[in-house]
């Protein structure tokens, strides 16, 4: 059947183009082509992602790409996707899925708060200079501390983090093993951690990560042992996910090839299936139940996260799972980054990060029940100022996906879903893979935590703040402009000006 | 905390009254008594105390022995890593979910999502299994769990299953499970009786066991008997009745869901 639907990219070769087909082998779409009788190059828009792979290794810089410009007639209520979407579906008869975030012109409310800067009533603090703490633990925090008579203290485990940012899960499987080493070996250097995702963790990585592992506990169980949770620092028990809340996940059989399969610990080519909820976990006692069993197979010296997508009464959600002995609450918002999921799913379901941050923290302080549990944020945080307001509106830590990848290469073009990946990301073709050299992403992961942490402290040192610690739940460092009265008292800011 | 244990002529085993003791409690104390070097515990007086088994994982995979009377709580040997426990009465819910390896026995009935996920392993159950036991099982390599239950089980039976063996000897009566196998991709469920069309869900297919699967079936069931003598049963008698067998049509049930 032919596709009526029209390309979303204009391919143009501006100058004097050598025919040396580097964009021939670097798109993996097959977009360009040599054509030998006329000694041309051709290229087929109607295939092209818009990755920008070829364009910047051209060697001549002559190569551009452009969201096209044919249109249909324009229609406010049928859009362009509305239109697209519905000629695919009735082409294959198919779920849409897609890769990232969500595109959508959702309000970010990161975009509608400003941060505060002391002038003549407190100094500010030049970080330059003067010690600026960032280190940030997370757990639980004990009510009181009672000192044996050896002048030590019981208290729960807890894990300690150079710089509040932790990148989030990506898995071996959705992504490569170079991505995923470059993120492992990023997080030792720079004294944070990194997660596993569903996809279990190869033995060879073991010794030397687990330290800065986080390993996940998702409903598809992949990859999990007795074994594997004892080589982490932090067990997470994924129950939702910021771009596809409520529903599971399939690793398609194409994505399993030999050594996926043996981290998760399924067959070679078979579907990797993650059913919606966990089928032992139908209520907060149940989840109270596997927090105890990991706890209890990782012999009490490891905290427990769990994680949720951000949705509507998020907060009595968090309530219930500090009640049920989660050490650590992930919550992921709806701007959250994927490997797969449906469109419809990733463009509807769920809530912005910002307003589940305050309505979270404020539950839990309201009862009593803050210190019990430290709170990560994830799901659309793009930089650091980002960072800041987050920890403003109440959450310890955020985690970074999006911003990870990007780091590496990654161009937004949402194809990871099939596995195409040009910056050799989210893919696990051998030689898609080789692109991505493990050294170099590390390095550009380290440098930006880096740059980040350096950003954090000028703004701290700007408030008058010389520890992160200080700056959890300080509203009254942000101020909101241009956002509803609803909105400013759910964030719990005041007006710009104010 | 007085804890009441008689060591037995063995000097590698030991006998613990659990009656006042809570659940870490006593996880605590079969931790160290796996790291004092004793193989063999039996627990008396159980009662309702969760996750035994589960806090015994040890780099060197030491393995322990662990009888138990009374009644066990929930998650009985969750992600169980190679120790062989045995219950003198039933079980609740969640029996060896997520294990790795090992045995589990249960002389009485097990509750709902028994061996959830569990990829290596064996349990044995002489009663009956509730909802969705076997749910997404799975193997791998040589890692092949395996499941026998004396009787029946409830709905849902081998929902997403991914790998392994189950099989019911439908000792008691009929098979009366709906929903069985849905989402199914792997491995294979061996009823003995007959199994409806309408009971199992669509991506399941229904067969007779042919030789091979009687092989398989010699294996388990012999082992079965073996664990529970007094149910008197004869090996051959039970091969030779009528075998389903239920397999999944595909390992990529939704290869075609995506446009
Ligand atoms: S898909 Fe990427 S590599 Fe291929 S033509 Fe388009 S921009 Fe270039
Ligand atoms: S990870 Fe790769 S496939 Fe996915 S959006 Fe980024 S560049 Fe595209």
């Amino acid at each position: 059947m032919r596709s009526l639907v029209l390309p979303e990219f204009t391919i143009s070769r501006s100058g004097e183009c050598d025919r040396c087909r580097a964009c021939e082998y670097q798109c993996p779409f097959g977009v360009h082509i040599y054509d030998a009788s006329n000694d041309k190059m051709l290229s087929d828009n109607r295939r092209c992602a818009g990755c920008q792979r070829c364009a910047v290794f051209c060697p001549k810089g002559v190569i551009e790409i452009h969201p096209s410009s044919s249109f249909y007639r324009p229609n406010a209520s049928w859009s362009r996707e509305r239109i697209e979407d519905i000629k695919r579906q009735a082409e294959t008869g198919g779920v849409l899925l897609t890769g990232c975030g969500s595109d959508k012109p959702f309000r970010i409310y990161w975009d509608h708060m400003l941060i505060n800067a002391s002038q003549v009533t407190n100094p500010s603090i030049d970080p330059l200079r003067e010690p600026m703490e960032l280190r940030t633990f997370l757990g639980s925090k004990p009510e009181r501390i009672l000192l044996r008579e050896d002048m030590d203290a019981d208290a729960d485990p807890v894990l300690t983090l150079e710089t509040p940012i932790l990148f989030s899960a990506m898995s071996y499987g959705a992504i490569s093993y170079n991505a995923f080493q470059a993120l492992a070996i990023a997080a030792s250097r720079s004294g944070t951690f990194f997660n596993t995702g569903e996809g279990g963790m190869p033995p060879e990585m073991r010794p030397l990560f687990k330290k800065h592992a986080i390993v996940q506990v998702a409903s598809g169980r992949f990859g999990i042992d007795a074994e594997y949770l004892n080589c982490a620092a932090a067990v997470e028990i994924k129950i939702g996910q910021g771009a596809k809340p409520g529903i599971g996940g399939h690793l398609p059989g194409e994505k399993v090839s030999k050594h996926v399969a043996a981290t998760r610990m399924i067959p070679e080519g078979t579907d990797a299936i993650s059913p919606a909820p966990h089928h032992d976990i139908y209520s907060i006692e149940d989840l109270e139940m596997l927090v105890s069993a990991i706890k209890e197979v990782t012999n009490y010296e490891k905290p427990v996260i769990v994680k949720v997508a951000a949705v509507h009464n998020i907060s009595a959600i968090a309530s219930g799972i500090v009640r049920a002995g989660a050490d650590i609450l992930a919550i992921d918002g709806m701007r959250g980054g994927t490997g797969a999921a449906p469109k419809v799913i990733r463009d509807n379901v769920g809530i912005p990060i910002e307003l589940a941050i305050s309505a979270v923290d404020r539950r839990l302080r309201d009862e009593g029940i803050r210190e019990r549990c430290s709170i990560i944020a994830g799901g659309g945080i793009r930089c650091s100022a980002d960072v800041v307001k987050a920890i403003a509106l109440g959450a310890d830590a955020v985690y970074i996906g999006t911003a990870a990848l990007i780091a590496m290469g990654c161009t937004l073009c949402q194809r990871c879903y099939t596995g195409r990946c040009s910056w050799g990301i989210c893919t696990q073709d051998p030689g898609l893979m080789r692109r991505l050299n493990v050294e170099e992403a590390s390095q550009r992961l380290v440098n930006l935590l880096s740059a980040w942490s350096h950003e954090i402290k000028e703004m701290l040192g700007g408030m008058g703040i010389n520890a992160i610690e200080s700056l959890r739940g300080n509203r009254d460092q942000l101020r909101g402009i241009g956002l509803h009265e609803w909105e400013l008292d759910l964030l719990g800011i005041r007006g710009a000006g104010e | 905390m007085e804890i009441s244990c008689s060591r037995t002529s063995n000097e590698s085993a030991i006998e613990i009254d659990a009656s006042h003791m809570d659940t870490r409690e006593l996880n605590g104390l079969l931790r160290e008594l796996m790291l004092a070097g004793y193989e063999r515990v039996v627990l008396r007086n159980v009662c309702g105390q969760r996750y035994i088994g589960t806090r015994l994982y040890s780099p060197e995979r030491r393995v322990m022995n662990i009888e138990i009377h009374g009644t066990p709580g929930n998650d009985l040997g969750a992600f169980l890593f190679g120790h062989r426990i045995i219950v003198h009465g039933n079980a609740q819910d969640g029996v060896g979910n997520t294990m790795e390896s090992g045995e589990i026995v249960i002389a009485g009935r097990a509750g709902d999502v028994t061996g959830m996920s569990m990829r290596g392993g064996r349990i044995f159950v002489k009663g009956d299994v509730g909802y969705r036991a076997a749910l997404h099982m799975k193997e791998h390599g040589q890692k092949r769990p395996v499941i026998v239950v004396g009787g029946t089980a409830q709905d849902f039976l081998g929902e997403y299953m991914a790998g392994g063996i189950v099989i019911l000897l439908g000792l008691y009566g009929a098979h009366n499970a709906s929903f069985i196998g849905s989402g199914m991709h792997g491995g294979a469920m061996y009823l003995r009786g007959p199994v409806r069309e309408e009971q199992v869900g669509s991506h399941v297919h229904i067969s007779r066991a042919d030789e091979t699967d009687m092989e398989i079936l010699r294996d388990h069931i012999s082992g079965f008997i073996e664990r529970f003598p007094d149910l008197a049963l004869d090996l051959e008698h039970i091969l030779d009745s009528e075998w389903t067998k239920l397999s999944p049509r595909s390992s990529r049930p939704y290869g075609k869901l995506y446009a």
